[in-house]
């Protein structure tokens, strides 16, 4: 039997409620499934669970503060691992066994393959499990398994109305957002940022002609849906050049800095009513232009609207913040612990800039990065800073 | 200000309206004259609009729906009355075989600009051979259009669209409708003869019929919301071509189907409107699609008998009752 703790999800996070259960006694679960939803100070937050297993019991009680890492639900993992191999548990679940095996083996064989079936492949267990062409169409868009649902339609087959009752049986009132509580984790976040990291900054002033040039030309061939913002391009070129430099990218803890091997690009994104949330985009470094826009509004929608999930707040391993339009000329940002980098874009202005040795007016952004001296230093600063910049100036290249 | 007319009446009133403007029109068929029809939607017209206009005709089928098409042919706008459904049988060569294919036959140089009025449905303990409801299988031949009025103003203005259109249409009034009575809305003056009609929105169910079976149909979704169970009605009112466009919306937002059709199952026009509704919304569905229909008996004589075999309020509710909350 395994527990399932209420995670930590921020720097500063010390407790949250349980407001609404995904999952019920009996559900299988997989890694990355949804649990259950938290009610956080950064508002309602839709947490995963990392283990294989049946939920054995659902211990918190709803709409109670807990402590992080209390315990929230049992979880059993099962005596019986799941399938190494697919073939050997699909072949151990084969309902129709040849009728040499219809002996007094065959009650053995389908209790214990049962679960060994399940996990082995959906694709097999969906195909034997009696459910509506409507449930069925549910479940596949939703990543439900059929298989763990108990069915209320005729021969006990599953119906749409049994996709919806496996979350609605728990639920508690939501609060809604708390922009008190959300001032003051931020606040009790960036005290301990500024008392333990020590910050350096640098900062370089990019012309951004060519890349809104090229930005002109290449949304003019997207539909106005799929059109990219300039923000992508400074997404892609920062992800890029972090992925180059792996003193600026990962988590710093018990007095040591462990580089990440992807980039987490954490994006500072403004909450209405005030407040502040930096889910991650994962692997940033891999996704093209197209792919970050599409995370990005998702990701801003989210945060927006709910259903963030535990994973995107905190497996952020560097985070870029842009003022936007109507922000400063520079930021000089703060870091997010236990990340040891950030970078900050200012508002894109049209000032005088050299270029071929003249002067003109172009539009001009100061990149800024603060990073942590007990893992980088200001050479590296600047070749980072740099490497962003030459990109920028190569837009047909992100 | 809204007038109140029985069904029978509506019928009637259409037949004036479509003699008196347009001398291509006429109306003929056993007993419609003298007699003023077998159902007396023709009463008073021989007297009102002449005999040659409102025309008796020998009791043979076969010849005056044979005389309806030529007449087409010729260029006048006949509507030809077949005293039931039951008697077309008698004249299904001539309608099969010449009303609906000779413009197919003459690559368009003729046209059989028909209309075929005919009574249909039991109800009336007229037993096995006069209690059909064949509508089904005149909507399975290319060529027909086949409609099935079911309310007061759909028998109102159907007609005037019927003999409008240029291809043979057959117009089935079910028998027990005719004494129903209802509003006309005075905005109203034509109606379409193409699409189906939602005749009471729901969210639950969508119960699916036509013709004398919509009374009832209305009355199960009544008796289906004391029970809290919203049921969406839909009226076909065209029988061929089908409106699926109108039907596949409503169970893509239901997702449960109950067909309501008093032809015997087997066959039948629930099974063509099932068929074509898994073929397109197959993934909405949430429950199979049930259908209530007669049972597979000759209609009987019997009066207790004969509502047996036929659809119900209660039979039609237990259906629908079973797909939202099904019996596991």
């Amino acid at each position: 039997m395994s527990e399932f703790l209420l995670p930590s999800l921020g720097a500063d996070m010390e407790s949250a409620r349980v407001v609404e259960w995904l999952v019920a006694e009996g559900d299988r679960v997989s890694s990355g499934d949804l649990v259950a939803v938290l009610e956080t100070d950064k508002g309602a937050i839709d947490v995963e669970i990392f283990q294989n297993g049946v939920i054995a019991q659902l211990v918190a009680p709803l709409d109670v503060e807990l402590p992080v890492g209390a315990v929230l639900a049992l979880v059993d993992t099962g005596a019986h691992e799941p399938a190494a191999s697919p073939v050997a548990a699909a072949v151990e679940a084969a309902p129709a066994a040849p009728p040499a095996q219809t002996s007094a083996a065959v009650p053995d064989t389908t209790t214990r393959s049962a679960p060994a079936a399940a996990d082995a492949g959906t694709a097999m267990a969906s195909s034997a499990v009696r459910a509506s062409p409507l449930a069925r169409r549910l479940a596949a868009e939703q990543g439900i398994d059929l298989a763990a649902l108990r069915g209320s339609g005729p021969g006990g087959a599953v119906i749409a109305a049994d996709l919806a009752a496996r979350g609605g049986a728990a639920r508690a009132a939501r609060r809604g957002f708390d922009a008190t509580a959300m001032r003051r984790a931020i606040g009790a976040a960036m005290s301990r940022s500024k008392r333990e990291i020590p910050h350096y900054y640098l900062s370089r002033q990019v012309c951004l002609a060519p890349a809104l040039r090229w930005l002109e030309e290449a949304n003019a061939a997207r539909g106005v849906a799929d059109r990219l913002l300039p923000a992508v391009l400074l997404l892609r070129a920062s992800a890029l050049a972090l992925a180059a430099f792996p003193q600026f990218n990962g988590h710093y803890e018990d007095e040591r800095f462990t580089p990440a091997p992807e980039v987490n690009l954490g994006w500072a994104i403004a909450l209405r009513g005030g407040g502040l949330v930096a889910p991650a985009i994962r692997a940033a470094h891999e996704r093209d232009l197209d792919a970050l826009m599409a995370a990005l509004r998702d990701l801003v929608k989210r945060a927006r609207g709910g259903g963030l999930r535990a994973s995107e707040l905190t497996s952020a391993t560097v985070t870029v913040t842009s003022l936007g339009e109507r922000g400063a000329e520079a930021v000089w940002p703060v870091i997010h612990p236990p990340q040891v980098a950030m970078l900050g874009f200012g508002a894109v202005l049209t000032r005088p800039w050299v270029t071929a040795g003249r002067i003109a007016a172009l539009p001009v952004v100061t990149l800024s990065l603060a990073a942590d001296h007990r893992v980088s230093d200001g050479h590296a600063g600047s070749l980072l800073l740099e490497d962003i910049a030459t990109r920028l100036a190569e837009p047909e290249r992100l | 200000m809204a007038e109140t007319l029985t069904y029978r009446e509506a019928c009637r009133a259409a037949i004036r309206e479509a003699i008196e403007a347009d001398p291509r029109v006429f109306l003929m068929g056993e007993d419609v004259g003298r007699y003023g029809g077998c159902y007396a939607v023709t009463k008073g017209l021989a007297e009102e609009l002449g005999e040659a206009r409102i025309r008796d005709t020998p009791l043979s089928e076969s010849a005056f729906v044979g005389a309806g098409i030529g007449a087409a042919l010729a260029g006048m706008r006949p509507i030809v009355e077949v005293m039931t459904v039951n008697f077309s049988l008698l004249a299904l060569d001539q309608i099969v075989n010449n009303a609906a294919t000779l413009a197919h036959m003459s690559g368009g140089q003729f046209a059989v600009p028909l209309v075929i009025r005919m009574a249909t449905g039991a109800g009336k303990q007229l037993a096995a051979q006069h209690s059909h409801s064949l509508e089904g299988w005149y909507a399975h031949v290319p060529g027909l259009r086949i409609l099935a009025p079911a309310t007061v103003e759909d028998a109102r203005y159907m007609l005037a669209a019927a003999l409008a259109d240029p291809n043979p249409v057959l117009l089935f009034e079910h028998v027990m409708l005719y004494n129903a009575s209802g509003e006309l809305d005075p905005a109203v003056t034509t109606v379409d003869i193409a699409q189906a009609k939602t005749r009471r929105p729901g969210r639950d169910v969508t119960l699916v019929t036509y013709g004398g079976s919509l009374p009832k149909t209305l009355a199960a979704a009544e008796q289906l919301a004391a029970d809290g169970i919203e049921a969406e009605v839909i009226d076909l009112r065209v029988l061929r071509p089908l409106d699926l466009a109108t039907l596949a919306a409503s169970v893509a937002r239901t997702h449960r189907c109950v067909i309501v059709d008093e032809g015997w199952k087997t066959g039948s026009l629930s099974a063509e409107i099932a068929a074509s509704l898994v073929e397109t919304v197959f993934f909405e569905l949430d429950a199979p699609i049930a259908r209530v229909c007669a049972a597979e008996v000759p209609i009987p004589y019997a009066a207790h008998l004969e509502q047996a075999a036929l659809p119900q309020p209660a039979t039609i509710v237990a259906a629908a009752r079973d797909l939202v909350r099904p019996a596991s």
